[in-house]
């Protein structure tokens, strides 16, 4: 069942020329849903392939454009025994990505064009494309704004002090100005952070029960307000990642109301699992009673799992269903995974020692195939939400259109496989999902017509 | 003698003691009949030899006294070797993991330790990661079953039963493993609970089930069999929890004068050490209503029992 893995390739291998027969083809940017072909050569989608192609029989699976991740902790620097570029990039496109955004909170920060660069370097050769997040502060320490221009200038598509907030509302409002003219986006991890010291997950009855202290929602939802007034008054782009509350999306709604250059994404985590997991319930989120005022039944056996202590903490069963209801209805633009991984000593410790953060490259399709084999996601709804959606907030987009840059995803919706450290490919393996089966196992990935995965019977 | 020759081992066996919320009523029962048990033949004098030849590691690393002392006697008197596996000095003191350092411990051939830890859920790690058999003495804010179990003995010696009982417990529940077990254990045992402190201390308890969240000292006692108030830790009061301990003093703090509140007579516990002057008046601390040397007293029989059984 669990099928073995596939060959990987580069971003700067020669461009492949193939021909995916008789799948599903979803194109939610085009609005293309049926069954079809896919053909590509030279590095875009074509009409007409040439004689000698190579022709993959792609039936029963979907071929969709290449997802686009807004949120990947590749640990490059100082953090090689978790993941590095080539690992992460590894595990990217094994689950489909054509694109990584690697986020600036290594060791050090990428703070400084010179760390923009050597990360930059590193993609060139690696299994995705590799975009850079900048440190938004220098050192991110939240007092001086970084040299943003100069940032910009090495290639970063946003910057972030991920991990935390912008602390001052202050220093908040002069990064949001000088941001507005050079059209970068701020990501933004909206926490406040006197709110959420010594936090340690979300505040409900799971929390009370288990002795860890409550996270209040207002730590979320102060910040996404406040941002939002800041780039109101100041023009810039602001992004609001890994949104964990309905009040936090309720705010965001608002904002797009308003016409604001507002966005936001949202972990596969934060919809599908939720704080009741820590006390040992392991039932999708959406499986789950949002009206249920109890904690769930300690699990010995599971109960405690630090590989669920994640920043921000996970949400309430009826928070997690009214952030999937937002992806559905489009108010969330993205699921971006947050993959954040950590070496055993980090997490094989009791849950206020453990290191925040699960990985999530490579269990995000699985995840949201969940919710669409549920009923409470459409598929192109969610492709959308992996490729398009993500990849026009940096800059980048994903068509199947004749002439397009051949990003593009083939899976096999009806095939499992098991999270377990053999099937991931990511370094780490913190993940609460291990020993869970998934359904979705991807074939191939294909990169600007590159193949970087490639898991066909002929591959 | 052996163990079985004093009481049934409970309905399902069971290999730890993580905290007394997954224990039935009948389980629960049988760990205060066997401790009530274990009390009278120690006091006379009886040789307990059921952990005869079997090594007891006590892993206190978190700083306590009177639960390590009660556990050692408890241990000893079951006739088990102790060994002392605290913090200071020890591998955990120079940086090692907890789980590293249970590993160790186990291949010295130890089988059960009595685990006391700063963080809430350790024991159940203890308990995922290793052979050994775990008895929680205490994780961060999350539980404490043995000061559970005697509490509940000490209110049964009383009361003379739970079922219906009105008791209440004032103080800083949100940070409080003492409280969190004595909620399922008294639950469990058919005891109507309702607690009380300042609005940041009883937090979230609102949604506990089958018990009352009071608003005000009075509403907390009234009626109350029995009063079990906790401990506030010092610092709290410059975590904005409260104003100032003066205040909490002020508001909720147990007096001979507002135990009138509740039924007349009623006794009142606290798991120690007491703040005197907070939540507790010295001289109703000291008062023939105090259990609290009782408390002390019925520690070593519960945790005898604890032992007894999970070795049964």
């Amino acid at each position: 069942m669990t099928d073995g893995l596939g060959r990987f390739g580069s971003i700067a291998d020669e461009p492949a020329s193939l021909l995916l027969r008789g799948a599903r083809v979803v194109d939610p940017t085009t609005g293309r849903d049926e069954v079809g072909d896919v053909a590509i050569d030279g590095g875009v989608v074509v009409a007409v392939l040439r004689d000698g192609a190579r022709i993959i029989d792609a039936t029963g699976w979907v071929v969709a454009p290449a997802f686009c991740d807004l949120h990947a902790h590749l640990r490059q620097p100082g953090g090689e025994e978790a993941e590095d570029v080539a690992s992460g990039t590894r595990a990217a496109a094994h689950s489909g990505y054509a694109t990584v955004c690697a986020m600036p909170n290594t060791d050090p920060p990428l703070d400084t064009p010179a760390q923009v660069a050597a990360v930059l370097a590193a993609g060139a050769g690696a299994a995705s494309r590799v975009r850079v997040v900048g440190a938004a502060t220098r050192g991110r320490s939240g007092a001086m704004l970084a040299d943003l221009a100069a940032l910009h200038d090495a290639g970063v598509v946003a910057v972030s002090d991920d991990g935390a907030a912008i602390r001052s509302a202050r220093l908040a409002r002069s990064l949001l100005a000088y941001l507005a003219p050079l059209g970068l986006a701020l990501f933004e991890h909206a926490e406040d952070a006197t709110l959420a010291a010594g936090t340690l997950l979300r505040g409900g009855p799971t929390a009370t029960r288990l002795g860890l202290p409550a996270w209040p929602v207002s730590a979320e939802v102060t910040i996404v307000e406040r941002d939002i007034a800041l780039a109101e008054e100041t023009g810039a782009r602001l992004h609001l990642t890994h949104l964990s509350s309905a009040a936090g999306l309720d705010a965001v709604r608002r904002a797009k109301e308003r016409g604001l250059p507002v966005t936001c994404d949202v972990t596969p985590h934060h919809l599908a699992l939720a704080d009741t997991w820590a006390a040992g319930e392991r039932r999708w989120a959406w499986e789950q009673d949002p009206e249920a005022t109890d904690a769930p039944p300690v699990d010995a056996e599971l109960a405690y799992d630090a590989n669920l202590r994640v920043n921000p903490p996970l949400a309430s069963v009826r928070d997690a269903q009214a952030l999937l209801d937002g992806l559905a209805d489009g108010t969330i633009d993205a699921i971006a995974t947050d993959h954040a991984p950590h070496p055993p000593q980090r997490k094989l410790v009791p849950w206020d020692e453990a290191a925040p953060g699960m990985i999530g490259l490579e269990t995000a399709l699985g995840i949201g195939l969940a919710a669409v084999a549920a009923g409470r996601l459409r598929l192109p709804a969610l492709l959308a939400a992996l490729g398009d959606r993500p990849a026009r907030i940096i800059g980048e987009s994903r068509s199947l259109a004749i002439g397009q840059p051949a990003d593009l995803v083939a899976f096999d919706p009806g095939a499992s496989w098991r999270v377990e450290r053999a099937s991931l490919t990511s370094r780490s393996v913190n993940t609460p999902l291990l020993g869970r089966e998934l359904r979705g196992v991807v074939r191939l990935t294909v990169v600007g017509g590159r193949v970087t995965y490639d898991a066909t019977a002929g591959g | 003698m052996t163990l079985a020759a004093i009481a049934p081992p409970p309905a399902a066996t069971r290999r730890h003691l993580l905290d007394v919320d997954g224990l039935s009523r009948a389980e629960l029962e049988a760990h205060l009949d066997l401790a009530a048990e274990l009390r009278e033949r120690r006091a006379r004098g009886e040789r307990l030899g059921g952990l005869a030849g079997q090594a007891v590691g006590m892993a206190f690393l978190e700083p306590s006294t009177r639960t390590r002392v009660s556990f050692e006697l408890a241990a000893r008197a079951l006739g088990a070797d102790v060994i002392d596996l605290s913090a200071s000095g020890s591998s955990v003191a120079k940086g090692e993991s907890l789980v590293d350092t249970l590993r160790t411990l186990e291949r010295t051939g130890i089988e059960t330790v009595v685990l006391r830890h700063a963080s809430s859920g350790a024991p159940y790690l203890a308990a995922r990661t290793t052979g050994l058999r775990i008895v929680n003495a205490g994780d961060g804010t999350h539980a404490h079953p043995t000061q559970a179990l005697l509490d509940v003995l000490t209110l049964r010696d009383v009361l003379g039963g739970l079922e219906g009982a009105r008791i209440a417990i004032v103080g800083d529940l949100v940070h409080s493993r003492v409280a969190r077990s004595e909620l399922h254990a008294l639950v469990t045992l058919g005891a109507r609970v309702r607690v009380g402190g300042p609005p940041a201390m009883v937090a979230g308890f609102g949604a506990w089930p089958g018990i009352e969240v009071a608003r005000s000292l009075e509403a907390a006692l009234e009626g109350a069999d029995a009063v079990m108030t906790l401990r506030i830790q010092l610092e709290r009061a410059a975590g904005g929890a409260v104003p100032s301990l003066a205040e909490y003093a002020r508001t909720w703090g147990l007096t001979t004068e507002r135990m009138a509140m509740a039924r007349r007579g009623a006794p009142v516990l606290h798991p120690g050490p007491t703040n005197e002057g907070v939540e507790i008046s010295a001289e109703l601390a000291s008062s023939p209503r105090s259990l609290i040397g009782r408390q002390v007293e019925n520690g070593v029989a519960a945790r005898m029992a604890v032992l007894a059984l999970l070795s049964a």
